[in-house]
């Protein structure tokens, strides 16, 4: 019998913790896939967060790190610079990196850390139980905004690939989403980019995947997709924010 | 640096520690500029990075310094950082971390006067801080030199025992310490390493992976990790304590002072023993571990002991927890910045001297 489908060998034979209807569980995938693609299992090390995506470091079957909430980037430079030949990423959820993490975020960027940041964007803070996020639309109920959020008292949401795309050391910034085979394909041609950018030392890559949570947003797993699709990439727009080496290519 | 090691160079605190900490091995240090420390930052943006393998980073923040470090030792590189009392505080987070990770580091704390911004001139006041650390259950060890030599050995004996115990060793100075300038031997001694089979290195596709992490849901396994770090604690305590006994033979006073503070207590005792007053000092090095034991020990000898210390009684509380409060502990102490003058110490030396060896 020929095998046509299997799990990739960075991404471990357990069972996830992520609710039904969850995307981390396909980002792992797609990231493990580029992983084993790239054959740079054994050189990799991942840099686990805090949030949803804490568990990270049970799920990758590289050597794992775990950072303190929304340090990855700063724990990343450490080991990267430690041994430069190392692949070195970080997995962070919206308020690792976009709240608490802001700062360890722009200075990653503005240094050109040669490192791969996979930015899981689902506009809610998922382990703690559904409350405002950095990255929560504007009249979106929460926890912690439960008459919506409202722009006047609380302001807007951060755009972290356009924030990005003004800092001159970041190399490389793509947002995409897995709503769909289509995006699904997209976001791993992405992921697989930034890890290769790393790999030729071209410097900071950072994907944001725009990511859905049924649970805290309460929805089903088939409505989530949709509410993604009908509020979130209206207002977080798929694509390339930043390429240096495709403008120098003439891209 | 001169070739010949045991000849003596004249070097300021600041500078020396980070001197010391290249020859131990340190190829990685990550900072961020504050006062009175910066001495170091600059010297090693000059040293490492024309060494092989030499990484110097200014951080955005000292908490990004802090989790540079955590990188760099779950690489299995001896790696450091340095700062002073407020950022020491931002730093607090990742100690925290270091413990919970079981990761070696080294960090130098040169303090100056607070709470707050506080001031620039030099203090103890982060003796709690240092001791006592932030949230969970952890031990720091902490070395206090009271001269420039001894910068230099215990940023040595540092990275050693923080591979040794996978622990951070912090090096407690203050701003006197590191600003002044002292003639001092580079000679070092052979440099201890340790196996790191826990880094992650990367699994070379060899090995299962490594995983650093100080996460646990599991009440009764994190309780065990917990237990299983203060197995190793106690072997700390029991093997690493190191003090200095000053004039100890024949004292009826007990000085107890750390650093800078020591130095002036000398004086003190000095002229007190002039003026036929028995007077010496159990000098703690590491403050954490502390010399419990020779302190409790003195407790059944002296009639009195007096904690020297720039700060508002910190180091007094641990005098008074070793000697089991069996004889009086008096405080002598200035803050905010203020070094106690040989006058103040001496004033106490007296005023301990007349309570006649009951307990007030």
């Amino acid at each position: 019998m020929t095998t046509v489908f299997d799990r990739p060998h960075a991404l471990k034979d357990v069972q996830l913790h992520y609710c039904p209807g969850c995307t981390h569980g396909i980002i792992h995938r797609l990231v493990a896939e580029c992983i084993d693609e790239l054959g740079i299992e054994g050189r990799t090390i991942g840099i686990a967060s805090v949030g949803c995506s804490v568990l990270t470091y049970n799920y990758f079957n590289v050597d794992m790190i775990q950072a303190a909430h929304g340090r990855a980037p700063a724990v990343a430079t450490g080991a990267k610079r430690a041994d430069p030949n190392n692949i070195v990423f970080t997995y962070q959820g919206d308020g690792d990196l976009a709240a608490i993490g802001t700062a360890e975020t722009v200075h990653s960027a503005a240094r050109g850390e040669n490192i791969t940041v996979i930015f899981v964007n689902n506009a809610i803070y998922g382990m703690t139980g559904g409350q405002m996020a950095p990255t929560s639309l504007p009249g979106q109920v929460t926890q912690t905004s439960p008459y919506g959020r409202d722009t006047k008292t609380v302001g807007y949401p951060v755009k972290v690939c356009e924030l990005l795309s003004n800092v001159d050391g970041a190399t490389y910034l793509e947002r995409v989403a897995v709503n769909d085979v289509k995006n699904v394909n997209n976001a791993k041609r992405a992921i697989k980019k930034a890890f290769q950018y790393q790999m030729e030392g071209k410097g900071f890559s950072l994907v944001e995947v725009l990511s859905t949570c049924p649970t805290n947003w309460g929805l089903t797993p088939e409505k989530a997709i949709k509410w993604l699709e009908d509020n979130m990439i209206p207002y977080y727009p798929l694509g390339v924010y930043k390429d240096k080496y495709a403008e120098k290519e003439g891209k | 640096m001169s070739e010949d090691m045991s000849e003596k160079v004249l070097m300021k605190g600041n500078e020396a520690i980070a001197e010391a900490a290249i020859m131990a091995g340190c190829r990685h240090y990550f900072g961020y500029p504050i006062t009175p420390q910066t001495e170091l930052t600059a010297y090693m943006a000059k040293r490492l990075p024309k060494m092989e393998g030499g990484v110097f980073l200014q951080a955005e923040s000292e908490i990004a310094a802090i989790n540079m470090v955590i990188g760099v030792s779950s690489a299995g590189k001896r790696v450091m950082t340095s700062s002073s009392s407020p950022g020491i505080s931002l730093k607090g987070e990742g100690l925290s971390y270091l413990a919970g990770c079981d990761l070696p580091a080294f960090v130098v704390n040169v303090q100056r006067g607070g709470p707050g911004l506080g001031g620039i001139q030099p203090s103890q006041s982060d003796y709690f801080q240092a001791t006592r650390g932030t949230h969970g259950d952890y031990h720091t060890i902490v070395l206090a030199p009271d001269s420039v030599q001894e910068m230099v050995s215990l940023t040595v004996k540092g990275f050693e025992l923080a591979d040794k115990y996978r622990m951070t060793s912090m090096l407690l100075a203050d701003g006197t310490l590191g600003q002044m300038m002292e003639p001092v031997s580079l000679d070092v001694g052979e440099i201890k390493t340790f196996d790191k089979p826990w880094a992650t290195t990367g699994t070379k596709m060899q090995r299962p992976n490594n995983i650093i992490n100080s996460l646990s849901l599991i009440p009764e396994e994190l309780e065990q990790w917990n237990m299983t770090r203060f197995e190793r604690y106690k072997v700390v305590e029991e093997n690493e304590v190191m003090y200095e006994e000053y004039m100890m033979d024949d004292a009826e006073i007990c000085l107890v002072s750390f650093g800078i503070t020591a130095r002036v207590s000398k004086n003190a005792i000095n002229e007190a023993r002039a003026q036929g007053i028995k007077a010496g000092m159990i000098r703690p090095i590491t403050l954490w571990p502390f010399p419990k034991k020779a302190l409790c020990e003195a407790a059944d000898k002296v009639k009195a002991f007096i904690s020297v210390e720039m700060s508002m009684g910190q180091l007094i509380e641990d005098v008074e927890l070793a000697t089991r409060c069996k004889k009086p502990v008096l405080l002598c102490n200035r803050c905010g910045g203020v070094i106690p003058s040989p006058q103040n110490v001496m004033d106490k030396i007296v005023e301990a001297n007349n309570l006649g060896g009951e307990k007030a």
